[in-house]
This record gives structure tokens, C-alpha cells and sequence, in this order.
């Protein structure tokens, strides 16, 4: 039992550092909650989709309600969320560095960690590719879904995975047209109910394709986009030029693992599940005794097992922390477990659930 | 399960694939009161759709990634289910005479308005007849999937799908 009065700190307000603070304060746990951003939430707010799943994974509501709800239960519970703050750094006996409001700076001794940093969107070079117009998936989204801000009015996404087609479809929601969504792999990565419904819109998809170089003057005018054989290199002669002013990159997130890394966790690699990541057990406990990592940064995955990641890290830091007992914390591990074991079936969840297994057996090792 | 070329290449299922999975509605389903179509052939974790079900009509059952499957027996046709599914892949369709119906999910802006012509589109997208809106329901359950009825050439029933977007 570790119950020193230090602060669990969670690092990143997003859904699965949301749910690690929940877990912690229902059980009475002192708990820290640090954003840098000014509102908490991490890309729920954004996701104006209706989520997947079964009922207790909150299925059929949209990202942004989601988010409402538990931002309205961390009120509720009276969690103290410190939003613009960054932390810069952790030191040895886990001492926290943040900077607040880009203008104070100050340290804090936490009891137990919970790295909720989130991943950040892969880039993709080609000639042409610093032209304006040109932007990751999920930065049009945020201008879409945030901002309210139309970024174009033709677009081709780069990318056929879910991150792409549901922005497209929410890109022709908020009023532009969707030129065509361009795949490297020979089959689409997204759910096939997505594709259908981008689709029926009238958006072509085109699979084994890759963007050769995106034209224009001052921003995006056009974008030349063609065949690639099986190791990827242009076929000659296949090329299109589509009409488009805005470019969308949806090639990928990898983890955003620069804390995890100042505080020694050991690292491995998954690429299935974004690059390199934090090695974590089945409690999502890293290398560190008292350091969690969940969500993306733990491998890419969704929101809704980001939440139940979070779940679980609150629940078991709880205990460690000494402020749950064993039975209970067992029973609410075991109904975790069972949920996010349902988000990771079928075609798509048995590979995420293999590389998931990789992660907890590479902490063995450690 | 086939490789479901045309889903996983094209973004949209064929008619093929849908039978092979037992979501191929035939005509004869779709007579009188009409008939629940579900699209949804490729295994993922999601739910709902049985969730929204008043009459236990849909079964996904565990895990949560089997394919929805429809008792046609229980089915009411309320349509309940249609702005429940994220995927927007369920439809009700009906024929009558020479006459076909489809109530299908709807997330664009503008909304059509009851009594407007508009073009009724196939799975691919492609703009198929003209089709007359004859209503539109968007509850505060709906949670801002509106449902629409369209009615069109029954020759057309099998591929229509939805309407075309206006801009
Ligand atoms: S139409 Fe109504 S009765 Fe039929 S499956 Fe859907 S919700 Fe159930
Ligand atoms: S709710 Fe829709 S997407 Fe989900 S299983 Fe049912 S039919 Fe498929």
C-alpha cells in the first residue's frame, strides 16, 4: 500500500485519461488531472459520430455527448483538472514539471502516474506537400467539427481507414465535396458500413493508389494521383489529375510516448498498433511500478477502448493506492476486461487483440 | 465468408455479397407493409441496432462482432432501428403495383421536403430514376439521424439505396 497522500497524476484529458480520473476519485483517491489544451476532452469533441459498440460502451451516442457526460461527471466528482497546463517534464521519485499558461512553471510530487498523452497524426511527403490546403484528417475535423471552419471545397483524403472515411463523410456533412478517397493497400481499411455510406454519396474509392504530387500556385489546385504495383512504386501512365483545394492526409497515428520515455518506461515495438509504444501489463501498468499508460499512446486503437483502458489503469491505482480493497478491485477489473475484450473481435479486433497481447507479454520481459 | 471484393475495393457491398451473408431481401419480403434491410456484412463490435429493438427482433447476440440477423416474424417494420445503427445501413423497404418505397437514414444538409422530386441513387452512387419524398421524421430520439421515405419505379428496388446529395 503506497497511501502517502501523493496525488495520482493523470497526464492528457482526452477519454482515456478522463476515465483513469473517474475510477480514481469515485474511489476516493486524491487525483490530479493535467490538460494542456483549454478544454478537456481530447478529440471526443470532434467525433460528431455515433459511436460503436454495445450499450455499456455507450454505442449509438456521438463522440461529443460522450464527452459532455464525462466531463459533467469529473465536475461532478469534483476532480481538479488543471487545463493549459503542460507537463515538460518527470524527474526521478516522479516529480512532475509542468508549465501553466505558457508562463509558470512549477513541480509537484505525484504518488502514482497515468500517462494519457494521446498519438499524434502521421505525415506523408510528396512533391508539393507544404502547399496550403494540405492538412492531416484530423486537423480538417478539427476545423470542421470545432471551428466550424469549411477548409475546401473539393477534397481528396489520403487513406481508406476509419479516421478517413468518417472524415469525408463528415467533410461532405459540413458541405464540401468528397473527390475521391485513395488507398495504398489493395483493399479499403475502414468498416465496410462506413465505406458503403460514403460511397452511396457518390465518392469514388480507389484501392493500390498513391498521391504523386499535389499543384498549384499558392495553395492546393490539383492533385496527380496513380496506380502503385505491389511494392508500391507508380505504374506509368496510370496517373489522374483530380481537381481539388484541399488535401487530406489519414495515413496513421503512432503514439505520443515523449513522457513516457523521460520517465523510463520501457518501449517496444508494435507496428500494427502505431510504432513504438510503452510495454504495459494487464492492468496497463508500464515497466514503472507506479506508471500507467492508456489510450493511443498505449497503441492506437478507438476512443471507446481508450475508455476502458482508463478504466482499468483508475481501478487498479486505486487499489494500489490503497483505496480499494482487493475483491472490489478484482470484480471491477474482470467487468472491464470483458468489455474491452468485446471491442476487440472479429475481423478487425483479432489484430489489435493479438498485438495487444505482444504489448503485455514484451512488460513481462522487462 | 468471401473475400467481398466489392465492399473492401469499391466501398459498397454487391448484391452478391449481401446474399451470401442472408441480407438480400427479395421482392416477395418486401410486399405488403414492406420489409427491414440491414447491410451490415463484415464483422464488427457493434450493437445497437438489436439494443433499439422494442420486439427482440434483432439478434447480434455475443460476441457483440456476429452479423445482425432479422426475424422477420417479430419485425413490425417500425423503423425504430434505422437512426439507431452508426452505420447507417438500415433501410425499409416496400413495393406495391408498379410503385416502390425505401425509408432510409439521413445526416446531410439541406433536407429534402415532402413532395420533392429528387434522384434515387444505387449503392455505388450512381443516380438511378427520380424518386418523390413522401416523409421525413427526425425525433429528438433520432439523436439527429433523420429517416426518409421515398417512393420510385419498382424495376429500381433491389439497387436503390438512398437519395442524392444536393449542394
Ligand atoms: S423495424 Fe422495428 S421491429 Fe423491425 S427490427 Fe427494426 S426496430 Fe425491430
Ligand atoms: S447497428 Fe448497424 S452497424 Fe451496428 S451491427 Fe447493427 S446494423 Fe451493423
Amino acid at each position: 500500500m503506497r497511501n502517502d497522500g501523493k496525488p495520482a497524476v493523470v497526464i492528457g484529458a482526452g477519454p482515456a485519461g478522463l476515465c483513469a480520473a473517474i475510477e480514481l476519485k469515485k474511489a476516493g483517491a486524491p487525483v490530479v488531472l493535467m490538460d494542456e489544451n483549454a478544454k478537456p476532452g481530447g478529440q471526443l469533441f470532434k467525433q460528431i459520430h455515433k459511436f460503436f459498440g454495445s450499450q455499456e460502451h455507450k454505442a449509438g451516442i456521438r463522440g461529443f455527448d460522450i464527452g459532455k457526460e464525462l466531463l459533467a461527471e469529473s465536475l461532478r466528482l469534483g476532480i481538479d483538472v488543471r487545463l493549459k497546463t503542460e507537463v515538460v517534464g518527470i524527474e526521478a521519485g516522479l516529480k512532475v514539471w509542468a508549465v501553466e499558461d505558457r508562463s509558470k512553471s512549477y513541480t509537484f510530487d505525484a504518488g502514482t502516474l497515468i500517462l494519457a498523452t494521446g498519438a499524434t497524426e502521421n505525415a506523408l511527403s510528396f512533391p508539393g506537400w507544404t502547399l496550403p490546403g494540405i492538412m492531416t484528417a484530423g486537423c480538417a475535423q478539427t476545423l470542421i467539427n470545432v471551428h466550424r471552419v469549411l477548409p475546401g471545397q473539393r477534397v481528396l483524403m489520403v487513406g481508406s481507414g476509419n479516421v478517413g472515411v468518417i472524415v469525408a463523410y463528415q467533410l461532405m456533412q459540413a458541405g464540401a465535396q468528397v473527390a475521391a478517397v485513395i488507398e495504398a493497400l489493395p483493399r479499403l481499411g475502414g468498416y465496410g458500413v462506413h465505406t458503403a455510406k460514403v460511397r452511396r454519396a457518390g465518392v469514388p474509392f480507389y484501392c493500390s493508389t498513391t498521391i504523386i504530387r499535389a499543384e498549384g500556385r499558392e495553395s492546393v489546385e490539383r492533385a496527380v494521383i496513380a496506380s502503385i504495383d505491389a511494392k508500391f512504386q507508380p505504374i506509368p501512365g496510370t496517373e489522374q489529375t483530380l481537381d481539388v483545394d484541399t488535401i487530406c492526409l489519414a495515413v496513421g497515428l503512432t503514439p505520443s510516448i515523449e513522457l513516457a520515455c523521460i520517465a523510463g518506461c520501457k518501449q517496444i515495438y508494435i507496428p500494427e498498433l502505431g510504432g513504438t509504444m510503452p510495454a504495459h501489463d494487464e492492468f496497463m501498468r508500464s515497466s514503472l511500478e507506479s506508471v500507467y499508460v492508456v489510450g493511443d499512446i498505449a497503441g492506437v486503437e478507438e476512443a471507446s477502448t481508450a475508455m476502458e483502458e482508463g478504466r482499468l489503469a483508475g481501478i487498479h491505482a486505486a487499489w494500489a493506492m490503497g483505496y480499494m480493497d482487493e475483491t472490489t478491485m478484482k470484480t471491477k477489473t474482470e467487468e472491464t476486461k470483458t468489455r474491452l475484450k468485446a471491442l476487440r473481435q472479429g475481423v478487425f479486433g483479432q489484430k489489435r487483440f493479438e498485438a495487444k497481447k505482444r504489448i503485455v507479454e514484451g512488460r513481462k520481459e522487462a | 465468408m468471401s473475400a467481398q471484393q466489392s465492399l473492401k475495393t469499391s466501398g459498397a457491398p454487391s448484391l452478391e455479397e449481401l446474399k451470401a451473408v442472408g441480407q438480400l431481401a427479395s421482392e416477395k419480403d418486401m410486399e405488403g407493409r414492406g420489409c427491414l434491410c440491414i447491410e451490415c456484412i463484415e464483422e464488427i463490435p457493434c450493437n445497437p441496432c438489436q439494443t433499439a429493438c422494442p420486439q427482440g427482433a434483432i439478434t447480434v447476440g455475443f460476441p457483440i462482432t456476429n452479423l445482425p440477423v432479422i426475424d422477420r416474424a417479430k419485425c413490425t417494420v417500425c423503423g425504430l432501428c434505422i437512426p439507431a445503427c452508426p452505420g447507417l445501413a438500415i433501410t425499409i423497404k416496400s413495393v406495391k403495383d408498379d410503385t416502390a418505397r425505401v425509408r432510409f437514414p439521413w445526416e446531410y444538409l439541406p433536407f429534402p421536403a415532402i413532395g420533392d422530386t429528387v434522384r434515387m441513387v444505387d449503392r455505388q452512387g450512381r443516380e438511378l430514376c427520380d424518386g418523390t419524398i413522401s416523409s421525413i421524421t427526425n425525433p429528438v430520439r433520432n439523436n439527429r439521424t433523420a429517416v426518409i421515405t421515398a417512393e420510385f419505379p419498382r424495376k429500381f428496388v433491389q439497387d436503390a439505396i438512398s437519395i442524392a446529395r444536393r449542394s
